[in-house]
């Protein structure tokens, strides 16, 4: 920090474009929603423990929708869950992202033909940013998923509004 | 003077950090004493057992899987045993050796999830990370003999999807050894840590007979006190060619029964785990792994039932044949299940900070719950 103390310290100013001040911040500090559905889940986990770290991409599992900006659907999504995470994802404030992480989420993964009771892809309920296959996917397969969503803020604009 | 209370219907989940996936618990509260708790499922129902029935025998094992996600090498295990009783088929020593090998670290990587949860549901999040770590450990042998991290497909009836590989004794011997003095780190961090202890000995006690009645297995009936483990009383595969103890709770730091006893229970057997590990790993006989698999599975009318001892307790698989390629019925007894069921008994009476505690003893996993 003592670089920085000097180049501060006397009132200095930086200059940037508001665009990229505000896609700094935003995709440096992705606070995910703590929310796992089944078994991706148990590998969100793991990306978030020590071997994988997601802190340092800036990523904070957050126990409410309201302090979270993104959300990643870890798992099987049935039809008596999807209008839960409808009502998760309408109470985020926006901006708001999605990774939907693993086969079930995608598409409906292993359960499409005869799975009664999934839902065929939460696509269907909730708009996706990003998808991750996999069943489940590796860590290092959600921690790519993460560097392409940080990609697609990185090219964002407060003239063109994001949907 | 007594405090006025109100008589409050709290909702808990399918969103919430402690409730181990997507459980909804319906909680009847009178100020801070829980009086009731009534479990709602179906948030993960993936229609296992229909499924089951559109699929030939073999196709079923990768959804087996997907039941007890902690512990999929167990639930492959059981679905196997059941299908190769039905068929009769006898397999090669040397898959006998090696499933028992997987089984047991899959027991231990699952136990460590169930720990660090636990901990982490109450307040004490630095041993997940340490025990994530470990986990790595289990995960990474595993993968370089089979290719999956979690889901693994790795029990086929009547043989494996892969030999293991050159270095997997070496490595399993290695982990062995790595992990016998984690264990002491880990009861210095956390089983002996008096915040810990306060917030989980005498907390939930379970009775034996209530146990009993509702049919509870696995690590929640031996921290009630009682020596039942299906690898002894019921032996499968090989382990009675084992020497093994079964670790039950003695009421430590409280009674008998309690939060901490099960805890305790799931640490203990993770260090007989890695006793009969010790035991296999050196005896591994050669052969091919995939001599008995049969080329067409098409077994005789008939039903059978296979219980093992996956790390949640008896997991059961009730198979009905009708002589085709397709099992006409496939029942999984879910151990998880049966031992959500205690849940309400345990939580009367109790404070609402205590559920997550008590919830985090029992551990279930809700693949398995809902199916």
């Amino acid at each position: 920090m003592g670089l920085l103390d000097k180049e501060f310290s006397d009132g200095n100013i930086v200059i940037a474009k508001v665009d990229d001040l505000f896609n700094w911040a935003r995709l440096s500090s992705v606070w995910q929603l703590g929310f796992g559905l089944a078994c991706c889940a148990i590998e969100m986990m793991a990306t978030s423990m020590s071997h994988y770290d997601f802190d340092r991409f800036g990523v904070i599992p957050r126990n409410t929708p309201r302090q979270a900006d993104a959300i990643i659907i870890s798992g099987t999504v049935t039809l008596k869950m999807a209008l839960r995470i409808k009502r998760l994802y309408e109470q985020m404030p926006d901006p708001k992202y999605i990774i939907s992480m693993g086969s079930c989420a995608n598409c409906g993964g292993p359960y499409w033909e005869h799975g009664y009771h999934v839902l065929k892809g939460i696509d269907r309920v909730i708009p996706v940013d990003v998808y991750v296959p996999g069943c489940p996917p590796r860590p290092e397969a959600l921690l790519e998923g993460l560097l392409k969503l940080q990609e697609k803020i990185r090219n964002e604009s407060l003239r063109k509004k994001s949907a | 003077m007594a405090l006025k209370t109100e008589h409050m219907v709290l909702n808990m989940g399918p969103q919430h950090p402690s409730t181990h996936g997507v459980l909804r618990l319906e909680l009847e509260i009178e100020g801070e004493l829980v009086n009731k708790v009534t479990p709602h499922l179906g948030y993960l129902h993936r229609c296992f057992e229909k499924h089951a029935e559109a699929m030939q025998y073999n196709q079923v094992v990768p959804y087996t899987d997907r039941l007890d996600y902690l512990a999929s090498i167990g639930n492959n295990f059981g679905y196997a045993l059941a299908v190769e009783k039905l068929m009769g088929i006898q397999v090669p020593e040397r898959v006998e050796y090696i499933r028992v090998i997987m089984a047991e670290l899959q027991r231990i990587a699952s136990h460590l999830v169930a720990i660090g949860s636990n901990g982490a549901d109450i307040g004490a999040l630095t041993p997940f990370l340490y025990l994530f770590r470990d986990r790595e450990h289990i995960l990474s042998i595993i993968e370089e003999t089979c290719g999956a991290r979690m889901l693994y497909n790795y029990i086929w009836i009547g043989g494996l999807s892969h030999d293991i590989h050159p270095d997997f004794v070496r490595k399993t011997k290695e982990f062995v050894n790595y992990f016998k003095p984690t264990i002491v780190e880990l009861d210095n961090l956390l089983s002996f840590n008096k915040i810990f202890i306060e917030r989980t000995a005498n907390i939930g006690i379970l009775p034996v007979d209530t146990a009993i009645n509702f049919g509870a297995s696995g690590p929640t009936l031996r921290g009630s006190g009682i020596k039942f483990d299906l690898r002894r009383d019921d032996p499968y595969s090989i382990y009675d060619r084992f020497d093994f103890e079964i670790p039950v709770g003695k009421g430590l730091m409280g009674t008998v029964g309690d939060c901490w006893d099960r805890y305790n229970v799931r640490i203990r057997e993770m260090e007989q785990s890695l006793r009969i590990i010790e035991q296999a790993v050196d005896n591994i006989p050669e052969g091919d792994v995939q001599s008995a698999i049969p080329k067409r599975i098409k077994p005789p009318k008939g039903t059978v039932y296979k219980r093992v001892e996956n790390p949640r307790g008896e997991l059961g698989y009730f198979i009905i044949s009708d002589g085709t390629v397709n099992p006409f019925r496939v029942k999984v007894r879910a151990p998880s299940f049966v031992n959500l069921e205690v849940l309400g008994e345990l939580c009367k009476g109790n404070l609402v900070a205590d559920i997550i505690a008590i919830l985090g003893s029992i551990d279930i996993v809700l693949g398995e719950v809902d199916r």
